[in-house]
């Protein structure tokens, strides 16, 4: 009795230690098995979007209860020095936004992994696709969507007696609704031709005019081009006559906060400035929204951020599951709800139909007609260079031909450097 | 403040009391061992109690100096990864205009920015007066800039400079003047920097020269007023001359401090790339504005690396000379 009793207690003790081993053994095995708890990051910028993340976030471990994802909010002011501090230092988030201007410099460096397997990219704008496509294998898949529209202020287009702009309107009508428009005696301009972000500007400008950028190859820049000249001379022109505030002031007072103040009553802006005009207490029931107007063509940038997945993650399998279920189709319409365009076909009613009286199909629209935005390598290194050479003709430093030209070389000179 | 209300001689003969006994300590031991060993034994631990604040500086501030003079010499990515490129990033030093510029108008700006000495003496003495009512609080007041976050400053200053709408412009406006866009006038930018670094710095220096004026003993102000020396002899005679090796070190301390300006401009200027964009950019960009856009915005490293070893001799070089100079204008009492 009293041997069993004993030997019964070493048999149990050694049960309690096999399992306690075995237990141990799971833990070590955590990264290849696909039911361990993982914790995922997920690196992103907007505060606006962060609650909508956060969403998808828990939806996404209702489905996948062993995957938690911690979404982590840099302001945009940082997020590229940090992003860039953190992969130099291997502390990456395991997932990311990303967008067109650093992609290419992300994906060449191998910082960020090209997707394994199939991927359906057709159920996203082909623009978009491609700008996320480095030496012919996608990256990543597109989240959202936003194209450029010419915002206006009702209240002074009411002010002076003038029609509000038509859908096939042109450069013209833009240019005289403009000069009518501005007073510049009381500080108010038809419209604001900012320099400092040329996805709503220059880019689109010198598409309209049929020029370019940069070529399709990435390696000449397209800043010499007559075309190109003509389209930043449509706002160095619109400066001049007082039409729009001078570079002085807008740098004062930057364009979007003189349009807040009713200064302003033409804004060229994006689709995400939507929840921001929507909730802006001056904005909110003033303005609405037209298509850009038509130069040579008619032509808007489409951008779109996307999800990508760091090469030094310890979890590939379960980070790109979790970029799949953003990218699905079920992850854009709650992305749509409350947030920018998804990028998913078909999934963008509920974001036009979030504010009906604003024509937001006006956005969905122009993707017909949308071009890509302009990057290469070192995206960077030349949009610098932009600022740089440009300032001198928007001062009236200089004109805008030679000031353009000289961009053109300067820009040349850093692209045969990537 | 206990030690200094304790009477002189009080204190003096427990000085001698404790000097008496380290020496008694020594004498017990002395003669075994040798002075040789002991002093030895006492340097080490001398370094064992540095060790670990020479560590620190060792491996955060010595090991990055040594690694960015090696990095001034490669060329080196956004990402690391870098190949040797021999002095290529310094022969480019040389001919690139934007350094010339950045170098002038940081130069300028500390220059200027030495304004801020005289300014904190002025005050200090005024603080200083006996009989002077609330101190403490004009103390506060002046110091409170200090305490403030660089970044802080910079935005509202931005809104005090607005053009159009801005508190500075509104004031002369009220007397007939139409006033600049004063960080975004290529005329005014600079200036209007200093002013901002002027009066942020002003108040850390004040307590400084607050504390040089009270070490100057009282005697000699009785002593020059036995001899008829108003207040302003007594301040050109005394006070100055006395108060000059607190200068000389606030004058080293800013100097170093105004190479190195960087969070006023990135934030007045406008914004990370969109400082680019003010016309006054030219006349705002200092050595430290243009390291950060080459080694962080345009991923050019290497060369940023070989920018700020041209800091760094600037500042070795200019504290040498003042440190030489400072034997014509320096009286140590």
């Amino acid at each position: 009795m009293w041997m069993s009793k004993r030997l019964g207690a070493v048999a149990l003790a050694t049960m309690l230690a096999v399992s306690a081993c075995s237990g141990g053994g799971d833990g070590k095995a955590a990264a290849a098995d696909p039911n361990a708890k993982v914790t995922l990051s997920y690196g992103v910028w907007d505060a606006n979007q962060k609650p909508v993340m956060e969403t998808l976030a828990t939806e996404f471990t209702k489905t996948h209860p062993n995957i938690t994802v911690q979404v982590q909010l840099t302001p945009w002011a940082d997020y590229w020095t940090k992003l860039k501090a953190a992969v130099t230092g291997g502390a990456a988030p395991d997932v990311f936004w990303m967008n067109g201007p650093n992609f290419q410099l992300y994906a060449s460096n191998k910082v960020i992994a090209p997707m394994p397997g199939d991927a359906d990219l057709s159920v996203y704008p082909k623009p978009l696709t491609d700008l996320y496509t480095f030496e012919g294998k996608p990256y990543g898949l597109p989240k959202d969507m936003d194209t450029v529209a010419v915002w206006y202020n009702k209240k002074l287009f009411d002010a002076k007696k003038l029609p509000y702009p038509k859908d096939d309107w042109t450069w013209a009508d833009f240019t005289d609704t403009a000069a009518k428009l501005s007073d510049p005696a009381k500080g108010v301009y038809g419209t604001a031709a900012q320099l400092g972000s040329f996805q709503e500007y220059q880019y689109d400008t010198i598409a309209q005019a049929g020029g370019y950028v940069i070529s399709p190859d990435g390696k000449k820049s397209g800043y010499s081009d007559p075309k190109t000249i003509a389209g930043l001379k449509f706002w160095t022109d619109l400066i001049e006559n007082k039409s729009s505030p001078d570079l002085k002031t807008m740098t004062d007072t930057t364009p979007i906060q003189l349009f807040e103040a009713g200064k302003i009553a033409m804004y060229w802006g994006g689709s995400w400035n939507v929840s921001e005009f929507t909730a802006n207490s001056y904005t909110k029931g003033k303005v609405d929204v037209a298509p850009l107007p038509r130069g040579e063509k008619q032509a808007t940038i489409i951008h779109g951020v996307a999800n990508v997945v760091s090469t030094k993650t310890s979890h590939p399998d379960q980070a790109w599951e979790f970029v799949r279920y953003l990218g699905s189709k079920q992850a854009a319409e709650i992305l749509g709800q409350k947030g920018p365009i998804p990028a998913y076909d078909g999934t963008q009613t509920a974001w036009v139909k979030a504010h009906p009286e604003l024509k937001l199909q006006t956005f969905l629209d122009s993707v017909s007609y949308a071009v890509p935005f302009p990057v290469s390598k070192n995206t960077a290194a030349w949009n610098e260079a932009e600022l740089t050479y440009l300032t001198k003709a928007w001062t009236g430093q200089e004109p805008i031909d030679k000031a353009a030209t000289e961009l053109a070389q300067a820009m040349d000179t850093l692209l045969a450097k990537e | 403040m206990t030690t200094t209300m304790t009477p002189p001689h009080r204190s003096a003969t427990a000085g001698a009391r404790r000097g008496a006994e380290r020496g008694g300590w020594r004498r017990g031991r002395a003669p075994r061992r040798g002075r040789g060993p002991s002093r030895r034994k006492e340097a080490l631990w001398g370094y064992a109690f540095i060790a670990p604040t020479g560590l620190g500086i060792a491996v955060f501030y010595l090991w990055p100096v040594l690694q960015t003079a090696y990095f001034s010499l490669t060329e080196w990515g956004a990402f690391g990864g870098h190949t040797w490129t021999g002095l290529d990033n310094y022969r480019r030093l040389s001919s690139d205009p934007e350094v010339g510029r950045a170098l002038v108008n940081t130069l300028t700006y500390t220059g200027l920015g030495l304004l801020s000495i005289p300014l904190a003496i002025g005050f200090a003495v005024l603080l200083n007066r006996k009989g002077m009512r609330f101190v403490g609080f004009y103390r506060t007041l002046f110091f409170l800039p200090v305490v403030t976050m660089p970044v802080a400053i910079a935005m509202v200053w931005r809104w005090l400079y607005n053009g159009d709408y801005g508190l500075i412009n509104y004031l002369l406006s009220l007397i007939g003047i139409d006033g600049p866009n004063w960080v975004a006038d290529p005329a005014t930018a600079l200036y209007a920097l200093v002013v901002v670094g002027v009066w942020s710095s002003v108040g850390y220096n004040l307590i400084i020269f607050l504390a040089g004026l009270q070490a100057i003993p009282k005697e000699y102000y009785e002593a020059a007023a036995i001899d008829g020396a108003g207040p302003f002899r007594q301040f050109f005679s005394v006070t100055l001359p006395l108060l000059s090796p607190t200068a000389f070190f606030v004058s080293v301390v800013s100097v170093i401090g105004s190479l190195q300006l960087f969070d006023l401009v990135y934030v007045m200027a406008g914004s990370g790339a969109g400082a680019r964009a003010n016309p006054a950019f030219p006349r705002l960009e200092t050595v430290v504005q243009l390291f950060y856009d080459r080694a962080f915005v345009t991923n050019d490293r290497g060369y940023a690396a070989a920018i700020v070893m041209m800091l760094l001799l600037v500042i070795v070089v200019l504290t040498a000379v003042q440190f030489r100079f400072q034997k014509r204008w320096v009286h140590y009492a």
